[in-house]
């Protein structure tokens, strides 16, 4: 299942649909990394909401997103991980460091508009 | 419920064996004949033993009205569904609850040793006739005891497992101080089942509360050692991963001494001295500035 | 209830159905919302390292009743190369292959009961059981 990418002013949502399969991951990868620089993003919003289970490739895969991004100059929030997910990611010893996270859409494109309005041209590696 | 005179249905499989029909019509009609004088009798002798503590007449009469009649009632269909209906309402009325293990069971005993004794004053001048209405009785007198006991026992283990629930949730209550703020205050000893509940709680609340610092203060934790450490690191984690900042204040000596001797990795956790520095660097973070108004600060009235 | 589902495990896209099929039968089970992600994410890392190190298996799922307690068992089979030293396998950090090495020791952490028999050159079956709290 293809994640649809919307562009919504500086920014790009990734808001993934449905289970998603390894090579779902790796084209959403391809696809954030070229459309960033297509459109000048200078954020991504990656939305997981749905996702019911994050497991070892997948978190490994959104941080290398969102590292490449990074390279790339735009700022990625991951949002919507799920507390039964994120509870099952820690007791698996998965840690999303050096990706920022928020709770929902709303929270993510405000910590990228925090970043903006500061003229940050560089973005943080954590959420703290 | 008492007295349904259903049809028998399944004899052989009360009695455990071929009991003759007859031989168990008998007995239903001598115990249903006389039922004032054994159920006064019984109800004597748990008085005498003091079993009936706590119950007033009215209920001593109703109950052990019922509970001879349901007895009678297993024998004569041959099932224990109705002891095992009267045991479920028992629990269910709350009745089990305020009686003892003693009471309950000591009552259940007493009763057997009724009937079984108006079997043997009944059946004195024919041994055979008398082993052959034991052999038809205590099976079914044994059965019933066993339902009692089981249905007694479960209403207990509920009650227990109910409490425990109601424990573990009183001890961890997760406040809210003010939008985004919210504070963890956990108090006792930590094992593995109460961080599981604990960040579980935490995780929702972050979410339903929309919450981006947690205050987790653990001045009321006794010790720690690495793997309730190991524990409170995953839940900063989970709770980071929701897009939640924690702080984690109110770290004792001792526990401070404990951490850095078995080598945990708390570089990644936020730690401020006690609450108060906690829920200020929190404010700091959130973008609150606590302003001591004019009339706060003049002297109060007396 | 199924008594017993089979799921072939040779692609990426083959995990997806374990963990899915998983997840349905921890929800018919009664599973709390926290253990369904937990026993989902676990049958995701040992497809993974079925797709990952033996290119293809299979992984069963069935429900397991123990007096009055009810679970779920998972066995993943595969004929691969195998585990030549199960301890260090088991231990955090080993990886030969793309994943964080998280795969076995993890599922281990989020399962009640794990087992894990490796032969080399024979392959590796992975048993795990989680029980309905």
């Amino acid at each position: 299942m293809q994640v649809p990418i919307l562009k919504q002013r500086h920014y790009l949502i990734a808001s993934i649909q449905g289970a998603l399969t390894d090579a779902d991951l790796l084209r959403l990868c391809d696809d954030l990394l070229e459309q960033v620089g297509k459109f000048r993003s200078q954020g991504v919003v990656i939305d997981v909401t749905v996702l019911d289970v994050m497991d070892s490739f997948a978190t490994r895969t959104l941080r290398s997103i969102s590292q490449m991004l990074k390279l790339r100059g735009a700022g990625t929030v991951i949002v919507g991980i799920q507390p039964d997910v994120a509870f099952a990611m820690i007791q698996l010893g998965l840690r999303l460091e050096g990706a920022v996270t928020a709770l929902d859409l709303e929270e993510g494109i405000a910590f990228l508009d925090k970043g903006k309005k500061e003229g940050q041209r560089t973005w943080p590696v954590s959420s703290t | 419920m008492p007295n349904k005179n259903r049809r028998p249905s399944a004899l052989a499989t009360a009695t455990g064996k071929e009991a003759p029909d007859s031989l168990l019509r008998e007995l239903v009609a001598h115990f249903r004949d006389n039922r004032d004088p054994l159920r006064r009798q019984w109800l004597e002798m748990m008085t005498a033993k003091g079993l009936l503590e706590g119950l007033t007449p009215g209920e001593a009469e109703t109950e052990s009205a019922t509970i001879y009649d349901t007895c009678i009632d297993c024998l004569d269909t041959g099932t224990y569904e109705s002891a095992q209906i009267y045991a479920t309402k028992m629990a269910e009325r709350g009745v089990l609850r305020g009686m003892t293990t003693e009471q309950i069971l000591g009552g259940m005993l007493t009763l057997r040793d009724v009937y079984g004794r108006s079997l043997f004053d009944r059946y004195l001048s024919s041994p055979a006739r008398l082993a052959a209405a034991l052999d038809a009785y205590e099976p079914v007198g044994n059965n019933i005891l066993a339902v009692v006991a089981l249905a007694f026992i479960e209403e207990r283990e509920r009650v227990v497992r109910q409490q425990q629930e109601a424990i573990r949730e009183l001890s961890t209550p997760v406040l809210r101080v003010r939008p985004g703020l919210l504070i963890l205050p956990i108090i006792g000893l930590i094992d593995s089942q109460r961080t599981r509940q604990l960040t579980d709680q935490l995780l929702r609340a972050i979410r339903a509360h929309r919450a981006k610092v947690v205050v987790m203060d653990i001045t009321g934790v006794p010790a720690v050692d690495s793997k309730v450490a190991n524990h409170m690191v995953q839940t900063v984690d989970a709770a980071r991963l929701l897009g939640a900042t924690v702080i984690v204040t109110g770290v004792s000596p001792e526990i401070a001494q404990t951490l850095v001797t078995i080598g945990v990795d708390l570089s990644k956790m936020n730690t401020v001295g006690d609450l108060q520095g906690g829920i200020e660097e929190a404010d700091l973070l959130l973008g609150y500035r606590v302003i001591v108004g004019e009339e706060a600060s003049a002297p109060q009235e007396q | 209830m199924a008594s017993e589902q089979h799921i072939a495990i040779a692609s990426d896209a083959d995990i997806v159905v374990a963990r899915q099929a998983t997840r349905a039968l921890t929800v018919e089970l009664g599973f709390s919302s926290s253990d369904q992600a937990g026993v989902a994410t676990a049958v995701s890392e040992i497809a993974r390292n079925i797709v990952e190190y033996a290119q293809s298996g299979e992984i069963v799922i069935r429900v397991a009743l123990n007096g009055g307690h009810r679970g779920i068992v998972v066995v993943a089979r595969d004929t691969g190369p195998g585990i030549d030293d199960v301890e260090i396998a088991m231990g955090d950090g080993y990886t030969t292959g793309r994943g964080l090495g998280l795969g076995l020791p993890g599922a281990r952490r989020l399962m009640d009961e794990f087992d894990i028999v490796s032969k080399v050159g024979k392959g590796t079956t992975v048993t795990m059981k989680k029980w309905v709290r």
